[in-house]
């Protein structure tokens, strides 16, 4: 018995925060978020292709890494702790998932083929399926798809996208098609994009086995809510760790402020808060990996669990570090905003509890 | 990450479901006759009738079995079994999933004992271990005074040395089962000249010695779950102390790690969620089921995460002791804190689904489960400030954990 991240997922993690520590401090993530750079943002993703991020749930046999989602948890963590201006949970977990439980098998080739070589790259738009808004509605018949759907997620560097309706029929839809129109959706979280999408009879390659199953939808939503909890788990740890460090350098009444048990306590409680958190997340993704009886339910407790404490700790850590923590200067608000558009992407979690609850025939 | 126990495991499992399904229909029985429950359950009785047991003989029966005391040397009245985790984590689990009454807890099985195995001499292990098991000595804690609560090591209960026998005189406070305790574990101020933590030894008390009054201290439950306990020269021989002299802080360190470890059981936390669970789609408000109410229902799934979280985090925490070399330092740190309050919550929440009903308490009409949530839901609240209260555990995660300074000293010394 063994609970934990291995060896292995733990190196490939610290790899993973290296290379963002080094390659993406803060000076660089602002220049990003204020639409400059992009030459660096290309060459960050690059940099993480070459580690490997896009390979992990891609099997061997096509060429990838064959691992599984626990990998790409640990990796989701180190990419929301060094607040990653760049795609992963879209085309590098979902989308793989997508195919593996959705696609036919000549589909399922190709893909994983072309994916592992980096040729084609997905964004994904699956909002119809779980949290309709906006009288946004999209319908799709002989390979054809209309309508709109809101935030698309992880377009920068797509040339396709994977979009679902209602119902949960997932197709392909290449963004060289014709009847396409792309709309940049400005959300608070300025490192990542968001986009709406609008098709007028736009071609779509339905997945085979979506189209009388919804398991490839849930699936991809299950690890999809896994990996977004994770980022939010990571970016909270780093809204924990430079409290601390704030606080043991920032001095008021002669002394540090860290040495105030009100500071203390904020402190404390976010950890104490967090902690179980990371045991949660991960017990998810096993569950996942394991296709373990409760893994739909774990997975929805995981992110709407999450969402709630990591929501605490940017409101706490923000307070921890006083009229500074409020400044753009300091940056913390990229990490206070990443946590607060990862509480609502791929379900609420009002919304999310609810399905927590169906799920358990509740 | 493997959650697999193995077949040995899976084989040692099936075990204990099978011995809780042959004794599920036992009682513990107390001196009257009636059934124990969680408030009296250190009482006994001297007759079985049937199915009902004492106390000690149900103690025996797991012993036995080796479901109680496993890796407790069988010199000592225990199992003499090895040190097993992950059985020892199998029996909870299924003795928290089923009917059957648990072994007794109590501070001289979840304190004393751990605490006499790693540092009492042959003689009081011996002497004190296996009765201590079999529930015919319980054990009281005599820590806290009036003046040395959170700051413990102010104590100036007093203890001198005279003729060979140890003279005690001063006052506990918030002494859990003294009026059915044979025996304290006892911290005294020993050696007064030597700084706060250094002149404090650990005692072993015979409660039936002349000189010990006890008086009840009746707690928010209406029940005396504490007492204050007087001394008043009270003597006992040289060789009731465990450690040496000025030790005693050392000694009863090693004690509250073994309290806060037993002060929240995830097992019982998921039990008592299983039975909200049920409550819910019994109960009912104007004729809808009380799950079917969406505010509750949003209620219950916020609180099955976090259930679930502290959960997944003890399954960490013992990862460790299985895989030398994880670190999960703070996972075990927040436990007493989360566990605490977690389960205050839920016990909450428990009232608040049955609505007015949620009241009642003590034998009123209409009570729900005995009034166990409005119970424990107070009792919780006890142990939230007792074992280091939740703002000292919040203390010790920022200073200890995260490396946060200590608060300036307002004064040095005893």
């Amino acid at each position: 018995m063994y609970f934990g991240l291995s060896e292995d997922q733990i190196f490939f993690q610290d790899n993973v925060k290296k290379f963002l520590e080094d390659q993406a401090p803060l000076d660089s993530i602002k220049k990003i978020t204020e639409g400059e750079n992009l030459e660096v943002k290309k060459d960050l993703h690059q940099g993480l292709i070459n580690l490997g991020i896009n390979n992990i749930l891609i099997p061997e046999s096509n060429g990838g890494l064959g691992l599984d989602l626990l990998f790409a948890t640990a990796v989701s963590q180190s990419l929301g702790e060094g607040v990653a201006t760049l795609p992963f949970i879209g085309p590098y977990v979902m989308a793989p998932i997508v195919i593996k439980y959705g696609a036919g098998d000549d589909q399922r080739e190709k893909l994983f083929n072309d994916m592992s070589q980096n040729l084609i790259n997905f964004g994904v738009g699956f909002s119809e399926y779980f949290g309709s808004r906006d009288s946004s509605e999209l319908s799709i018949s002989d390979n054809k798809v209309s309508g709109r759907t809101l935030f698309v997620l992880d377009t920068d560097f797509a040339s396709h996208v994977m979009v679902a309706d209602k119902t949960g029929q997932i197709g392909v839809v290449s963004l060289d098609s014709n009847g396409i129109e792309i709309v940049d959706l400005t959300t608070v979280d300025k490192t990542r994009s968001y986009k709406e999408m609008r098709f007028k009879e736009t071609t779509i390659e339905i997945l085979e086995k979506t189209k009388s199953s919804t398991k490839a939808i849930e699936k991809a939503l299950d690890a999809g809510r896994i990996i977004n909890a994770a980022d939010s788990l990571g970016a909270s740890q780093a809204m924990i760790n430079k409290a601390v460090e704030y606080s043991k350098e920032r001095k008021q009444f002669n002394r540090v402020i860290g040495s105030f048990q009100a500071v203390k306590h904020m402190c404390a409680e976010m950890t104490a808060e967090l902690e179980p958190c990371y045991s949660l997340v991960w017990h998810a993704a096993h569950s996942f990996d394991d296709s373990s009886e409760d893994s739909r339910l774990m997975s929805c407790l995981a992110k709407s669990h999450v969402a709630e404490v990591s929501k605490m700790v940017a409101k706490k850590a923000t307070e921890v570090h006083g009229g500074m923590g409020f400044t753009d200067l300091l940056g913390l608000h990229f990490w206070f905003k990443r946590i607060g558009l990862n509480r609502h992407i791929l379900g609420s979690p009002e919304i999310v509890r609810e399905e927590a609850a169906k799920i358990q025939g509740l | 990450m493997d959650l697999n126990y193995g077949q040995e495991y899976e084989n040692f499992r099936k075990e204990v479901q099978k011995f809780c399904k042959e004794y599920s229909g036992v009682t513990i029985t107390n001196k009257k006759g009636g059934a124990l429950t969680s408030l009296n359950a250190v009482a006994d009785s001297d007759k079985p009738d049937g199915q009902k047991v004492t106390r000690a003989e149900w103690q025996k029966i797991l012993i036995k079995n080796g479901y109680f005391a496993r890796s407790i040397p069988k010199e000592f009245g225990g199992f003499g079994g090895e040190i097993d985790i992950i059985k020892n984590r199998i029996i909870a689990a299924e003795f928290a999933s089923s009917k059957i009454p648990p072994p007794m807890g109590g501070q001289g099985i979840d304190m004393l004992v751990p605490t006499l195995l790693e540092l009492g001499t042959q003689e009081q292990k011996e002497k004190y271990i296996k009765p201590t098991l079999h529930g015919e000595m319980i054990w009281c804690q005599g820590y806290s005074e009036p003046n040395a609560g959170s700051d413990l090591a102010s104590l100036q209960t007093k203890g001198e040395l005279t003729e060979g026998n140890w003279v005690i005189n001063g006052q506990k406070i918030w002494t859990s089962t003294a009026q059915y305790s044979q025996m304290m574990f006892c911290l005294v101020r020993t050696e007064p000249d030597a700084p706060k933590h250094a002149g404090i030894s650990y005692l072993l008390i015979p409660m039936d010695t002349p000189g010990i009054e006890i008086r009840p201290l009746v707690d928010m439950t209406l029940h005396a779950g504490f007492n204050e306990v007087f001394f008043t020269d009270v003597t006992i021989p040289e060789t009731n102390i465990v450690g040496k002299r000025g030790e005693g802080w050392a000694v009863a360190n090693a004690t509250l790690g073994h309290e806060r470890g037993s002060l929240t059981n995830p097992n019982a936390t998921m039990s008592r969620l299983k039975l909200l669970i049920e409550r819910m789609k019994e109960e009912t408000i104007n004729g809808e089921k009380v799950i079917d109410n969406p505010a509750y229902r949003d209620r219950l799934i916020k609180l099955q995460g976090k259930v679930m979280a502290f959960q997944s985090n003890a399954l960490r925490v013992l990862s460790a002791k299985l895989n030398k070399g994880q670190d999960v330092k703070m996972a075990g740190m927040i436990q007493k804190l989360v566990g605490t309050e977690l389960r205050h919550e839920l016990e909450g929440f428990g009232i608040d689904i049955m609505g007015e009903l949620g009241t009642l308490y003590e034998d009123s009409p209409n009570i729900r489960d005995g009034g166990s949530w409005q119970f424990t839901y107070m009792y919780y609240l006890g142990l939230i400030i007792g074992g280091g209260t939740s703002q000292i555990q919040k203390n010790i995660i920022s200073e200890r954990g995260l490396g946060m300074p200590r608060e300036p000293k307002t004064q040095q010394g005893a």
